[in-house]
């Protein structure tokens, strides 16, 4: 037992005496901390890659994130027409069109349409009469040659909205995470540093945020207030910042406060601020950074249903294009109309677990104990 | 190699209980073979207690799981035998090893008196060893009667037994642990660090007790420890190994009184005492080498003083210089005068 | 001249049991415990685990608060400084003087910080130096602690380290303040056997050249007889003989002491096996009764012990200082 834990240290003792110093000559301070930041980095990237969920889940966040950037490239270069292509303002003027007979009452769906389906489209003539067949624009439009995904009941491109939509989920996601990360380390690390009153209350601030039905609350916001994704963000950043990510952080914190280099760091006189900053936080980071993971595919679920649900003011998501469906009755009709729901709900769910399996790859870097060896 | 067997006639005329005989056993990791224990060989006899010594690392712990078969998944048994009473331990079935373990040699852990169950009270843990082992299973009256019996042997009040294990302090926690490795009634006890965590009173108790029940039952114990002083206390025979590798071997007497490999006079002269004239122990500089990389030739050159340019390229066999005493040195015999010179 | 004077020092920790945790007492940890430490001298203290000798040192460096008692730290202009009860004008200068080195260099050491920024921390707090004046005196003091070459070192990893030279990083980092007195924590009790005479080596060494005080907590007779001018004993909280090193183990007056020394085994197999003269373990100072706290397992235990309380630590001639009754004041 014992033998099986010293095993790996017996392998690491290497003479330290024989290798190379890492600098010779102290040159300035930043460069030695980018050197050290890129090993540590360079030995990180040898762990997590062993993970093979992780590295799937960084494959999918890469494509995504190349997708994110791909309209500003068309866009530049002239392949994509902002009048048609845009996400929001787009329109396509040459819709594909299909043949449909006037009838009285009727019977195929795909080749005959009512007369008074026809008076209220603005874009048929009303001369015409019971029996006439004429040309009408196929909008929403399945995929063609100049829209791969199809078009919008709009005329917009749907593979450009898919893309802006990853832009949004990223700019969510990532910012929900950081307010998240920011908040909670602070707060755990203050709560189990100090202890006492400020551990109590702050604890029981988590408590209550953690017992409010986060969904709920951030639909009644959106039913107030003009709810832009930014604010929804610092929301999601602040619910979970100050709720469950602060209770985990702070058991970590707790972990880290009891080391004897705490007490080192007193004895040297090091204030509280100084041993909350320099001593607990950075050992806490790790942990953070895989919250920080998991707070991103949270907030881009929350975006999905929120935007759904039409409670969101925002331009272009990935929930938005669900929701422009659903209101325009295509919800239901998943067979004839896939392109407005299937890519739009497959992106939300493949770009929030890829976050979660970055996470769980991450994992095995923040607790050495899952390690193989 | 030459001489590789070891006729060890410490104990002469009686039949050699464990003869372990050119072991090699490593580590697969993922940096590469481990080469943890490197053609150890030594052979115990019953009643005898032998000590392996060392710095953390050295193979003595990998040495004393190879002789229970118990050494991690990753470690493989290249070569050699743990002979048994005349039986190579190395090539029986998962099913009888397990015969053999607790039964014939049993094994107290290092750090065992903190991995009892907390739910459980101490007696009903031992009890369960005991029904696990014994074909056919001892009456409840057999089993209490030994429980008592064996709770008495290492100095516990019976009543012990119906208390948990948060309940006792260290000293009784390692004692019952002791109780435990013998309640199978086995030849040998194989001791890793037996008192490490435990302060110097209540060290001195179990290892008084342990040697009177030694001597009682005719146990064999293999004592795994990095304390000099409780090894030359203890033992009757000792065996110095340095990265992986035996480096001497002998009886505890002249090994403590003359030890003839450099590694095992530095060690000795590195322990401060309490008694005897206050002189400044030696410091043994430098770390052992990474067993993923062995250096060439004898093991110890790079951290010995005395290393010659045959140390560095050629590997030394263990030599016998005395009559119960085999080194592996090539200059063994000037260690003494050498060891004078020091500073 | 005397560094440090101690003077009735007491901790007490509340015990509680039951389903409501109700008080039911409390472990008398450290309880009026006195002794000096000389300048540059090195006192050990010495007990086995439980008996109050952390507690004490962690007094010392202010990392546990006295319930009662005075530490005196005497300062270069003649005065005294109360440690107990510091001026928040003299918390900085406290800090400068006293350090600490602890037992586990595996867990003393931010493994996030690499060397330079471990021995630099105590020069950032007390804002000592520019960046290079700083670099200086830490690549000065690398070298005295025998990580040579410094560059090889500096911008090491604790993992990147042995535990040797963790240690040798934890010195550093308590040295480069040049306090006056260091508390360590048994520094040698994790590492391995052939590298705790180096360290110890090392310790002493850095001790003379910088004028350090050290108190050298240890459950080893055999390292304290290393290290230490003096010995202290301590028993369930109390100091029970104070005494140069080589006479106190000579000679031993406290049954305590004997029987402390008498279980230390020898590394000669020539000799007698340790000698076990008293029996049972130690336990906890719960609500202690007046009396002897050794009297329970004293094998020599009188009439006077059970009848009269804890003796108190008295000068039995030779400065050796004994707290038993049955030792006679007679070696004036």
């Amino acid at each position: 037992m014992a033998d099986q834990r010293s095993l790996p240290e017996e392998t690491h003792t290497a003479d330290p005496f024989g290798s190379q110093p890492i600098l010779h000559e102290v040159d300035s301070w930043w460069k030695i901390r980018l050197t050290l930041m890129r090993r540590s980095l360079r030995e990180n990237w040898r762990i997590f890659r062993r993970s093979k969920v992780g590295v799937f889940g960084l494959v999918i966040i890469a494509f995504w994130a190349i997708m994110a950037v791909m309209p500003t490239v068309f866009f530049a270069t002239g392949f994509w027409n902002p009048a048609v292509y845009d996400p929001v303002t787009g329109l396509e003027l040459n819709p594909p069109t299909r043949t449909m007979t006037m009838v009285e009452r009727i019977t195929d769906p795909n080749t005959e349409i009512d007369r008074r389906a026809v008076l209220l489209d603005g874009r048929i003539p009303d001369t015409l009469q019971i029996g006439d067949t004429f040309e009408l624009p196929r909008q929403p439009a399945p995929p063609d040659g100049r829209h791969w995904l199809g078009t919008d009941p709009l005329g917009r491109d749907v593979l450009s909205q898919l893309m802006h939509g990853a832009r949004a989920s990223f700019f969510l996601g990532i910012l929900a995470a950081v307010v998240t990360v920011v908040i909670g380390t602070t707060v755990g690390s203050m709560a189990a540093y100090f202890g006492g009153i400020v551990d109590a209350f702050l604890m029981r601030l988590a408590d209550l945020l953690i017992l409010i039905p986060g969904l709920a609350i951030l639909i009644v916001i959106g039913a107030v207030f003009t709810f832009q994704l930014w604010h929804l963000a610092v929301v999601i950043g602040i619910l979970s910042g100050f709720g469950g990510t602060a209770i985990v952080l702070k058991s970590q914190a707790l972990a880290v406060k009891v080391k004897p280099f705490i007490d080192a760091a007193r004895v040297a006189g090091g204030s509280a601020r100084h041993i909350i900053f320099y001593h607990l936080i950075p050992n806490v980071m790790p942990l953070s950074v895989l919250y920080m993971m998991f707070t991103v595919t949270a907030a881009i679920q929350s975006e999905a249903v929120l935007s759904f649900l039409g409670v969101l003011n925002t331009d272009t998501s990935w929930g938005l294009m669900m929701n422009l469906a659903r209101t325009q009755g295509y919800l239901l009709q998943v067979v004839d109309f896939w392109w407005l729901t299937i890519p739009a709900g497959l992106s939300v769910t493949l770009l929030s677990a890829a976050f979660f399996l970055v996470g769980r790859g991450m994992d095995e870097i923040v607790n050495p104990r899952l390690r193989r060896r | 190699m030459t001489s590789r067997r070891l006729p060890l006639e410490i104990s002469a005329g009686q039949a050699r209980l464990l003869e372990v005989d050119g072991l090699v056993m490593r580590y697969d990791t993922e940096a590469g073979e481990v080469s943890a224990v490197e053609n150890v060989s030594f052979s115990l006899g019953r009643g005898e207690s032998m000590g392996l010594v060392g710095e953390s690392g050295c193979g003595k712990t990998s040495v004393a799981l190879s002789l229970l078969r118990l050494a991690p998944e990753n470690a493989r048994y290249q070569s050699g035998s743990v002979l048994w009473e005349g039986m190579d331990l190395l090539e029986l079935s998962d099913q009888e090893m397990r015969e053999y373990r607790w039964a014939e040699i049993s094994m107290v852990f290092q750090g065992a008196m903190n991995a009892w169950n907390p739910v459980y009270r101490v007696g009903e843990q031992i009890r369960e060893a005991m029904d696990h082992h014994f074909d056919p299973p001892l009456s409840t009256v057999e089993t209490s009667r030994r429980m008592d019996r064996l709770f008495n042997l290492v100095g516990l009040d019976p009543a012990v037994q119906n208390r948990y294990p948060h309940e006792l302090s260290g000293g009784m926690r390692q004692r019952a642990v002791i109780a435990m490795a013998l309640s199978c009634e086995p030849k040998l006890i194989i001791a890793d660090e037996p008192t490490t965590a435990l302060d110097v009173i209540v060290q001195a108790q179990i290892l008084e007790e342990l040697k009177e029940i030694q001597e009682d039952l005719g146990l064999s114990i293999l004592y795994i420890s990095h304390d000099m002083a409780v090894i030359a206390q203890v033992t009757d025979i000792i065996g110095v190994m340095y990265a992986g590798k035996l480096v001497e071997f002998g009886s505890t007497r002249d090994v403590f009184h003359g030890p003839r490999h450099p590694y095992s006079y530095l060690l000795l002269s590195s322990i401060p005492s309490v008694t005897g004239p206050r002189r400044r122990p030696v410091s043994l500089e430098g770390t052992p080498p990474n067993l993923l990389a062995p250096p060439a030739g004898c093991r110890f050159h790079p951290r010995c003083p005395w290393a010659t340019e045959q140390c560095r390229t050629d590997e030394p066999p263990m030599m016998q210089i005395g009559p119960s005493q085999w080194a592996a040195c090539w200059n063994s015999e000037q260690v003494p005068e050498m060891g004078e010179q020091l500073p | 001249m005397s560094l440090v004077r101690v003077e009735g020092l007491r901790r007490l920790f509340p015990v509680s049991a039951g389903l409501f945790r109700r008080s039911t007492g409390f472990v008398h940890a450290v309880d009026s415990v006195n002794f000096e430490i000389g300048m540059g001298e090195s006192l050990g203290l010495v007990g086995e685990s439980g008996c109050g000798k952390t507690t004490t040192g962690r007094m010392l460096v202010r990392l546990e608060q006295p319930d009662e008692g005075r530490i005196l730290l005497s300062q270069p202009d003649g005065t005294d400084m109360d440690v107990v009860e510091l001026r928040s004008d003299q918390r900085t200068e406290f800090r400068r003087q006293v350090q600490m080195i602890f037992q586990d260099p595996y867990e003393s050491i931010n493994p996030r910080r690499t060397v330079y920024e471990t021995i630099a921390e105590p020069l950032l707090i007390h804002r000592i130096g520019d960046l290079s004046t700083r670099e200086q005196q830490i690549r000065e003091m690398l070298r005295k602690v025998g990580l040579a070459p410094p560059e090889s070192f500096m911008f090491r990893f604790p993992h990147e380290l042995s535990g040797g030279q963790r240690q040798r990083v934890a010195i550093a980092r308590a040295l480069i303040l040049q306090p006056r007195l260091v508390v360590a924590d048994e520094p040698t009790s994790m590492l391995d056997v052939s590298i705790r005479i180096s360290i110890m080596e090392l310790m002493s060494q850095l001790a003379k050249e910088m004028g350090v005080a050290y108190l050298y907590i240890t459950h080893d007779l055999a390292v304290a007889r290393y290290m230490c001018d003096r010995i202290a004993v301590m028993y369930l909280g109390k100091v029970v003989e104070i005494g140069a090193t080589e006479e106190l183990l000579a000679n031993p007056l406290h049954p305590y002491t004997q029987a402390l020394l008498s279980a230390v085994p020898v590394p000669d197999p020539a000799l007698p096996p340790p000698e076990v003269r008293i029996k049972g373990g130690i336990g906890k100072a719960v609500n202690p009764a007046p009396e002897c706290r050794f009297v329970d397992r004293c094998p020599q235990a009188a009439d006077v012990c059970r009848t009269t309380p804890h003796p108190p630590l008295e000068d039995k001639g030779g400065r050796r200082l004994v707290s038993c009754h049955l030792v006679e004041a007679s070696r004036h």
